[in-house]
């Protein structure tokens, strides 16, 4: 069933914020590992995982083929970073395999690749994400599963057509068990969203295409979980949580930063943010 | 007798959807013309059509693999390779998922839709992806063998059908159709042409033309362009000194260029081609198999210039 750290079974608010500052701190050190990855969407995604792997979602790290478990699919595939980490964490791989990422002979690929335990999906390039988990939910569906797929999407993400295309299928097809949830910390590759491409009314936008919409704060793991619960409540219907985060959360030289969408910090940076996140 | 591929291809869907419960079927508005839509009345439950968004389908058909589903997707070869190639990419081919690609309406033979509608690039497409199986039948019977043989191959396939009925150039009683496995439909030594698809019919034609001049030819049917045959090339090298490709395809990144990939590496001879040099455009199929330079006629020219290139 749930995750197998000690973390999974701690409700209270001061282990989250730990958990928090402990996968922070391996985001960091497996960028640092190749001085290489996107920091800034694996920082503001940390709660988001959290919320899913340590409190939502069925899985099993000793059998990551379960066939009944609920399937996560990293559609932004750049923030491996925080993926790895949950996962070393919750027992999948070892966690000094971390520093391993984004090198020679190492199977922690740069994006998501299914060649990693407990990966569901092999992404990369952007939009294509939510399209799978919409298969898989159908599949799920077919083969009277009860399990759910969540697929996490960023926001500069849905410039990406397929996207809507995924989201007028899921909608269509009365896709209750699908769910996705948005990085909504508003920085994308060169810039903020709002300059590259505003996807603003975002809320509006899912609601035309026929989805349940939740905005939360996305730093905020009990809303977080709370909104992703929300969605057994309606089996026809596929719910979004667009979750509102700070990109580089936790870092305060990160946080609301462009530069650190996708560049690892320096030594003294490193040094600097694993002091900060210490505490 | 002519006869259809893509209506063998919808009723040997709906045999294979019996037999194996874990087939679903993923089309994209084009289901009467790929003829999925028998598929859709027997299986409605196991059918998703999810009209012309061919980036969504291909994706979605990874997320059903991925769950031990097998999903065959189908809709018009000029839209399930372009359109969707970067879900082939990075979903299907480097994820190595169990998706079968089942396109029809490729070539120029498409006829009065024109240019656009006419895939002449996709077998260079597919073909570039590590891992696809390529797969071109000449006619129903090989059409019927292909499609059961991809669903029972655990990994991506693609399957290039045509729109118009093709002569059909199997009895129906060879047993010896093998993924990868070419197959030497006639023999002769003076030269063998290397055809697939539609030019293998067109190729016996050019075959009996050939003999009447006392020019006798192989025709080696090669359905599977990737894994690609490389012993049944460099032995028909070796026997008959000069190769001849026939293909409804553009000229590079097709059989021309897998062929002389293989005679490169293993056993250079003279090598002539039969194939597309640019786009097509609206027409009868007939028309425009003689006006792009696909005909019988041509194959005898291109073998018999072939010959004279011979050494020894």
């Amino acid at each position: 069933m749930n995750g197998q750290s000690g973390f999974s079974t701690k409700a209270t608010p001061e282990h989250v914020d730990e958990l928090g500052r402990h996968l922070r701190r391996l985001v960091l050190k497996t960028i640092a590992g190749s001085s290489s990855g996107h920091p800034g969407g694996s920082l503001s995604a940390t709660e988001i995982l959290i919320a899913l792997y340590f409190r939502v979602m069925s899985h099993d790290p000793a059998n990551p083929g379960w066939q009944d478990r609920d399937r996560f699919v990293l559609s932004k595939g750049h923030c491996t970073p925080i993926l790895y980490s949950v996962l070393s964490e919750c027992g999948y791989f070892p966690t000094e395999e971390l520093v391993t990422f984004r090198t020679i002979n190492s199977r922690l690929q740069g994006h998501a690749h299914t060649m990693v335990p407990g990966v569901d999906a092999s992404t990369g390039s952007l939009g294509q994400g939510l399209s799978i988990g919409l298969g898989m939910a159908l599949a799920g569906r077919l083969g009277n599963k009860d399990y759910k797929t969540y697929v996490l999407l960023g926001d500069g993400e849905c410039d990406e057509g397929q996207i809507w295309e995924a989201a007028m299928a899921a909608a269509h097809y009365k896709v209750g068990n699908l769910v996705a949830v948005i990085d909504r910390n508003r920085i994308q590759n060169d810039r903020f969203t709002s300059e590259a491409m505003e996807i603003e009314p975002l809320e509006d936008k899912w609601r035309a295409f026929g989805w349940n919409v939740v905005q939360v704060d996305g730093h905020d793991v009990g809303d977080l979980c709370d909104a992703l619960n929300s969605a057994s409540l309606n089996q026809d219907t596929p719910l979004v949580v667009i979750a509102n985060t700070v990109k580089g959360k936790g870092v305060t030289f990160m946080e609301n930063n462009p530069d650190f969408h996708g560049r690892a910090p320096n030594e003294q940076e490193l040094s600097d943010a694993l002091a900060e996140l210490s505490g | 007798m002519l006869q259809s591929t893509r209506e063998t291809y919808g009723k040997t869907l709906v045999s294979l959807g019996e037999e194996q419960p874990e087939i679903v079927v993923l089309g994209g508005d084009l289901n009467k013309s790929t003829v999925v839509n028998l598929f859709a009345q027997k299986f409605p439950e196991r059918f998703f059509d999810f009209g012309p968004a061919e980036q969504n389908i291909v994706s979605a058909a990874v997320g059903f693999a991925s769950c031990g589903k097998i999903p065959f997707v189908s809709t018009f070869a000029v839209f399930g390779t372009g359109r969707a190639y970067d879900q082939l990419r990075v979903g299907v081919a480097q994820g190595g998922l169990n998706v079968k690609l089942v396109l029809t309406h490729a070539g120029i033979t498409v006829g009065e839709d024109g240019m656009s509608a006419q895939a002449i690039e996709d077998i260079a497409l597919i073909s570039a992806m590590p891992g696809f199986t390529v797969v071109v039948p000449s006619d129903s019977v090989e059409t019927e063998w292909a499609v059961r043989e991809a669903a029972a191959i655990d990994g991506p396939v693609y399957i290039r059908l045509s729109r118009g009925a093709t002569p059909v150039v199997h009895s129906g009683k060879e047993d010896t159709f093998r993924i990868g496995k070419a197959e030497v439909m006639r023999d002769g030594y003076d030269a063998t042409i290397v055809a697939c698809g539609v030019m293998v019919a067109i190729a016996h034609e050019a075959a009996d033309m050939l003999s009447e001049k006392g020019i006798y030819v192989r025709i080696l049917n090669m359905h599977t362009l990737a894994p690609i045959d490389t012993d049944a090339i460099v032995s028909a090298a070796r026997d008959t000194g000069v190769i001849i490709t026939a293909e409804e395809h553009f000229v590079r990144g097709g059989l021309n260029s897998i062929v002389a990939q293989e005679l490169g590496a293993h056993y250079p001879v003279p090598l002539e081609m039969v194939a597309l040099d640019s786009y097509g455009e609206s027409g009868k199929p007939d028309q425009l198999i003689e006006k792009y330079g696909l005909g019988a006629g041509k194959i005898v020219e291109a073998v018999e210039k072939g010959i004279t290139r011979k050494t020894g």
